[in-house]
């Protein structure tokens, strides 16, 4: 059928300049995955404190900021790392250009480890008084612990345009048609209840059973309300071109299918069963591998899902 | 004033006098451009026939790469050149996953994002871009889109109907236009890039983002330490490089 040639209906490029490659890679999506973990651990933290009293989770007013604090460390260090010009960031605090994403989100993030910081030192001086007793800073930070409760309802505020903010630059990312803002702003938010919910249940070990239930709960809706959204984008996005080329090149088994399907079965279809067999028996060791399994999953997703787009030539 | 650029590919011949021209007017380093000239072949032997489509910046009036950059490193100027101030920019590559034409790199040498500036420093001197200077045939039409007198206006008014830009979907509004493009030339996901189908090399993707010659740390150090200066004088050193390779073959392995 001589219109399926090559030759006779389509055009082939016999000289070009070498085209880029993989742009934001791995450091990126390793910032997008901590930042999941830590904004997500304040939003199910404090759905966890509304339903349930302090009592039955008795250290999560310093773990939670102290995993969001971790994180989001290693959220900022690889933003930083990332750029060609590291030292240059302080450009964004003094000429910032609002239009862009990059700049609002810098400033939220920035703002958030700032609060998340001073919860973590107030927890952990609570929680432990004999500690650093004669220090005045710590002295200070004592007697104004009542700043944690009048703060805290101001980060979770915080933690949700912080956590979609990135959706909002890969849809500002407008060479890249498979980021497409609705469905990125929903994987976001599904990304970080995810991670939020699979970090407490590391450390979970101590609280009480209703809590896990609840954790188990919102890992698994989690996992397959983001296994829906991914199914759907993978094999119906058909009203983009560019998305449709990107994805019929992993469709054929290119480079990053195996990695994509692991990343489903892994991270999201076995956590699903896992975390639902869990609400019942209360089995801890299960619940703590579905919530494992998660964020590896999660990375393997985010990792596929940022780099397949950047494949497409341009020009 | 809004200037403006067309590109006649009726009679560009793909000499690519433009793109050299580009290149040694900005000093854009190797493994870089900002102008390419895009060989592509359309048909079934003996009826076939290679077009040539010169690709740089559009100049965009709704650019997303200004749009996207988080510290105005990307501009417009009065006239409506979308600008690069190299001193300010972070390296954050938003505008090249911005920039739906491809149009923007990393520079190696600076780590700073770079693109075609329609030669804003002769402008600002009353000269034309280099690439329209250099164009034989006079395919690469520059000037001012406002004034309806000028002579890019009057070819676009002249050629009503068979004017385009590349991706008039993304609403960018591109003030850079081409007659004589069909899909096959301006529609980069019409035509295949068969690996190792090409006239001198199969080199299809870079393999580096900006210096490839300086890790992570270094971009750290780098205004406190002096590194080895890289540029296109160090990469077409060609004895100097074959007297390295022959002393210290074992010292360059092992990456930086």
């Amino acid at each position: 059928m001589v219109e399926h040639g090559i030759n006779a209906t389509n055009a082939v490029v016999t000289m070009d300049a070498a085209l880029p490659g993989i742009i934001w890679g791995w450091m990126i999506t390793l910032n997008m995955w901590a930042k999941s973990i830590g904004t997500g651990v304040v939003l199910i933290s404090a759905f966890l404190l509304y339903r349930h009293k302090k009592e039955s989770m008795p250290s999560i007013r310093w773990i939670m900021p102290l995993i969001s604090f971790v994180a989001l460390n290693v959220f900022l260090l690889f933003t930083l790392v990332d750029l060609h010009q590291p030292l240059r960031m302080v450009n964004i605090f003094f000429h910032p250009h609002w239009t862009s994403a990059i700049t609002v989100g810098a400033w939220m993030a920035s703002l958030f480890t700032g609060l998340i910081t001073l919860l973590l030192a107030i927890g952990l001086l609570d929680a432990y008084p004999d500690c650093a007793r004669h220090n005045e800073i710590a002295k200070t930070v004592r007697a104004n612990s009542e700043l944690y409760e009048k703060f805290y309802p101001f980060v979770v505020f915080l933690a949700i345009p912080v956590t979609l903010y990135t959706a909002v630059i890969m849809a500002e990312s407008s060479a890249r048609e498979l980021w497409q803002a609705p469905t990125e702003l929903m994987q976001m938010l599904l990304a970080a209840f995810m991670a939020g919910s699979a970090a407490l249940v590391m450390v979970s070990d101590k609280w009480s059973q209703e809590v896990r239930k609840d954790l188990a709960l919102v890992l698994a809706m989690a996992v397959f309300f983001s296994f829906v959204m991914y199914m759907g984008e993978y094999f119906f996005s058909f009203k983009s071109a560019e998305a449709e080329v990107t994805l019929e090149y992993v469709h054929s088994g290119g480079e990053y299918n195996v990695q994509f399907w692991m990343a489903m079965v892994l991270g999201f279809i076995a956590p699903f069963f896992l975390a639902v067999s869990t609400m019942k028996s209360d089995n801890k060791t299960i619940l703590r591998f579905a919530a494992i399994l998660a964020l590896i999953g999660l990375y393997l997703a985010k990792d596929v899902w940022l780099k397949i787009p950047q494949m497409l030539p341009l020009s | 004033m809004k200037l403006g650029f067309l590109v006649d590919l009726n009679l560009c011949m793909g000499c690519k006098g433009c793109e050299v021209a580009c290149k040694v007017e900005n000093e854009v380093p190797l493994s870089s451009w900002r102008l390419r000239v895009k060989y592509i072949d359309i048909g079934t032997f003996p009826d076939s026939s290679r077009n040539f489509t010169p690709l740089r910046c559009n100049h965009c009036e709704n650019a997303p790469c200004e749009r996207i950059c988080p510290v105005s490193a990307l501009h417009y100027l009065e006239n409506g050149i979308v600008n690069v101030d190299s001193a300010r920019c972070i390296g954050c590559a938003g505008c090249m996953m911005a920039c739906p034409y491809g149009a923007i790199y990393m520079d190696p040498e600076t780590n700073t994002a770079d693109k075609c500036t329609y030669c804003a420093h002769r402008i600002e001197s009353g000269m034309m871009p280099a690439c329209v200077v250099a164009c034989p045939v006079e395919a690469n039409i520059f000037g001012d889109i406002e004034d309806d007198s000028s002579y890019i206006s009057r070819y676009i008014m002249e050629h009503q109907g068979g004017v385009q830009v590349r991706k008039p979907e993304k609403h960018t509004n591109p003030k850079h236009f081409y007659v004589g493009g069909g899909n096959q030339t301006l529609n980069p996901l019409a035509h295949q890039r068969i690996e190792g189908y090409g006239l001198f090399n199969n080199i299809t993707h870079l393999k580096h983002v900006g210096d490839p010659h300086h890790g992570i740390l270094d971009r750290f150090l780098a205004p406190f330490a002096a590194h080895k200066a890289v540029d296109n004088k160090s990469f077409m050193d060609f004895e100097q490089k074959k007297a390295d390779s022959h002393d210290k073959s074992h010292e360059n392995e092992g990456g930086h």
